[in-house]
């Protein structure tokens, strides 16, 4: 395959020298696809997207595929052995510690190159949470191809694409109120109408 | 090797803006008329809206609407196995299933790591080429008929289409909802006699096509009608990700068929041919040239096939279980680049399956394409562009 995933730990680097202060971020792929994805801090990520287009030797011209992922909290228990001190007696205890990870929306960008016929170069933008803080910076001023992909992941995750230039709902009707992507979605029994709420 | 730009000759002049248009609504005498084209207008080609801003004839403003076919797709192929998402995908873009199910079992098989063997992808590049061939048939005679060249075309395409699925019917036991791929390889055999009829197909299909060029290529009206009309910009085409003949008509060579050389397509001799003027006769050509390059594949393809077995041997179908990570896979299906994205935890279905939709994407520079024209030109645009509402809405 002449377009394979480039490689990601370089333009890692080369996105941290061209956009300083920028915090980037390798997520390893584990799959036998091998496309590694970089994310891309919110403050940065107009500035990266530009450079990304515009260097004479990345060219990314083409955003072929704009999508959203939601992440639901995530609890990781653990069974860590520790000793402690039982009735003045040191002894063995198993105990369970819990991490949560906060659940959030991501922005995935598949990025390719028509000039240089490379790529694919996978761009996440995150947000703070899946409720309040839902807002990533729109790329589409950069590219257009992600104007009605943007109005969509906007549509059915409720990722809210800042700078975007007309940030409607693209397949659900005006007035629905839901997002039928998120993970926890529960569809209404009457949903024939209306805001898509259960109407009961 | 690429064909040169293709040379296609102009007999009559680029059109401006229609001038009765411009005489009969100015900003002084006329007022803005909004028209809902759609959904049920019959050159939509399915349920989908373009909300009109017009002053006169002419085109100010031009808005899609879409969603009148969204079913979720998306959330609906998260809740079952990988298996059971390939009936579905071939009601994305009904008239192209066997595409639709190659761009997914490819992508099944980028996040699994399962190889194909040689024989499937044989038959995989043969029906897909028998699906560009009467995707782009069809095409063109719906571009016709929207021209008001009522029947003839419209008939000669299907007449064509129609053989090409009964060759699909007679593999898969479907005419449109062919359910015939699987991650791996493809789920049966060639019946006997396949190949040969095939070839008879193939054979006779450049007859047709000179029939078509005969009917149409110099007709004045058809000229009239396309040249200069629905320009797209090279730069704007690229930026807006637009792909398939499409992008080629603007004079971008891009068929992921060659970047990517998926499945065996790079042992394949064929040319991409380019336009020069991106505008919708030179989308419409873009088909006729098309067709041409896909017989000689599939000549070549229905020569050189070998034995062998259809479906690798340690490919698990039921209870498919890849390892987490995630995959992006693309094809240059008849309509343009169609992906799917998968992300997958390790379960038995996919926590993220997308489909990257060419009929939507294309559409993104409708309204750039339409301004200043009329509202007949608007039918012909879209037309130019094909979309498939099974697909665009999903």
């Amino acid at each position: 395959m002449s377009s394979g995933t480039m490689n990601a730990e370089t333009i890692k680097a080369e996105i941290e020298a061209a956009v300083p202060g920028c915090h980037v971020e390798l997520v390893l792929n584990g799959s036998s696809s091998a496309q590694h994805s970089l994310v891309i801090d919110n403050e940065h990520a107009l500035q990266v997207a530009r450079y990304l287009r515009d260097d004479s030797a990345l060219r990314l011209d083409f955003c072929s595929n704009v999508t959203g992922v939601d992440w639901l909290d995530a609890e990781v228990s653990e069974t860590v052995k520790t000793k402690k001190l039982v009735d003045g007696v040191e002894q063995e205890v198993s105990e369970v510690r819990k991490t949560r990870t906060p659940g959030r929306l991501e922005a995935v960008y598949h990025l390719f190159s028509m000039e240089k016929k490379h790529g694919p170069v996978i761009l996440r933008l995150r947000t703070a949470d899946r409720a309040g803080g839902t807002t990533v910076p729109s790329l589409t001023p950069v590219w257009r191809s992600a104007e009605f992909q943007e109005r969509e992941a906007f549509d059915l995750y409720g990722i809210v694409f800042a700078g975007h230039p007309d940030l409607r709902r693209l397949l659900m009707w005006e007035g629905f109120v839901d997002h039928p992507m998120r993970k926890d979605y529960l569809p209404p029994e009457e949903n024939e109408d209306g805001d898509g709420r259960d109407q009961r | 090797m690429m064909l040169e730009a293709a040379s296609i000759e102009r007999t009559t002049e680029e059109r401006t803006p229609v001038e009765a248009a411009e005489l009969s609504a100015s900003p002084e005498n006329g007022q803005l008329l909004e028209l809902s084209m759609g959904p049920h207008h019959p050159s939509t080609h399915g349920v989908f809206r373009m909300n009109v801003q017009l002053e006169g004839e002419r085109v100010m403003r031009l808005k899609p609407v879409f969603g009148y076919l969204h079913r979720n797709h998306e959330q609906i192929a998260e809740k079952v196995s990988y298996l059971a998402s390939i009936p579905y995908t071939d009601r994305l873009d009904y008239l192209c299933s066997m595409t639709n199910n190659w761009a997914y079992a490819l992508t099944v098989e980028k996040l699994a790591g399962l190889a194909v063997p040689e024989r499937a992808e044989y038959i995989r590049v043969i029906t897909a080429e028998l699906t560009r061939l009467q995707n782009h048939a069809s095409l063109i005679g719906f571009l016709l008929q929207d021209m008001g060249a009522s029947g003839t075309p419209l008939m000669y395409a299907f007449r064509e289409r129609e053989k090409i699925l009964d060759l699909f019917e007679s593999l898969s036991g479907a005419r449109m909802m062919c359910n015939y791929m699987r991650f791996g390889g493809v789920r049966v055999d060639l019946p006997p006699q396949w190949v040969e009829r095939a070839q008879a197909l193939v054979g006779g299909f450049p007859r047709f096509l000179d029939e078509f060029e005969r009917l149409l290529m110099g007709n004045e009206i058809l000229m009239g009608r396309t040249q200069g009309v629905g320009v797209l910009p090279r730069e704007l085409a690229i930026n807006a990700g637009i792909t398939g003949p499409m992008l080629r008509a603007s004079g971008v060579n891009y068929d992921i068929r060659k970047v990517d050389g998926y499945g065996i397509y790079g042992r394949f001799k064929f040319r991409v041919p380019l336009g020069e003027h991106g505008d919708v006769y030179d989308r419409y050509m873009m088909r006729v040239l098309e067709m041409r390059e896909s017989v000689g594949i599939l000549k070549q393809a229905l020569g050189e096939i070998p034995g062998g077995p259809i479906i690798d041997a340690k490919a698990r179908l039921r209870g498919l279980r890849p390892k987490a990570g995630e995959a992006y896979g693309r094809i240059e299906s008849p309509k343009g680049e169609l992906g799917f994205f998968l992300i997958s935890d390790g379960s038995t279905n996919p926590y993220r399956y997308r489909v990257r939709p060419p009929s939507l994407i294309n559409l993104t520079v409708l309204e750039d394409m339409c301004l200043g024209r009329n509202v007949a030109d608007v039918v012909v645009i879209l037309g130019s562009v094909d979309i498939v509402l099974g697909e665009v809405d999903r």
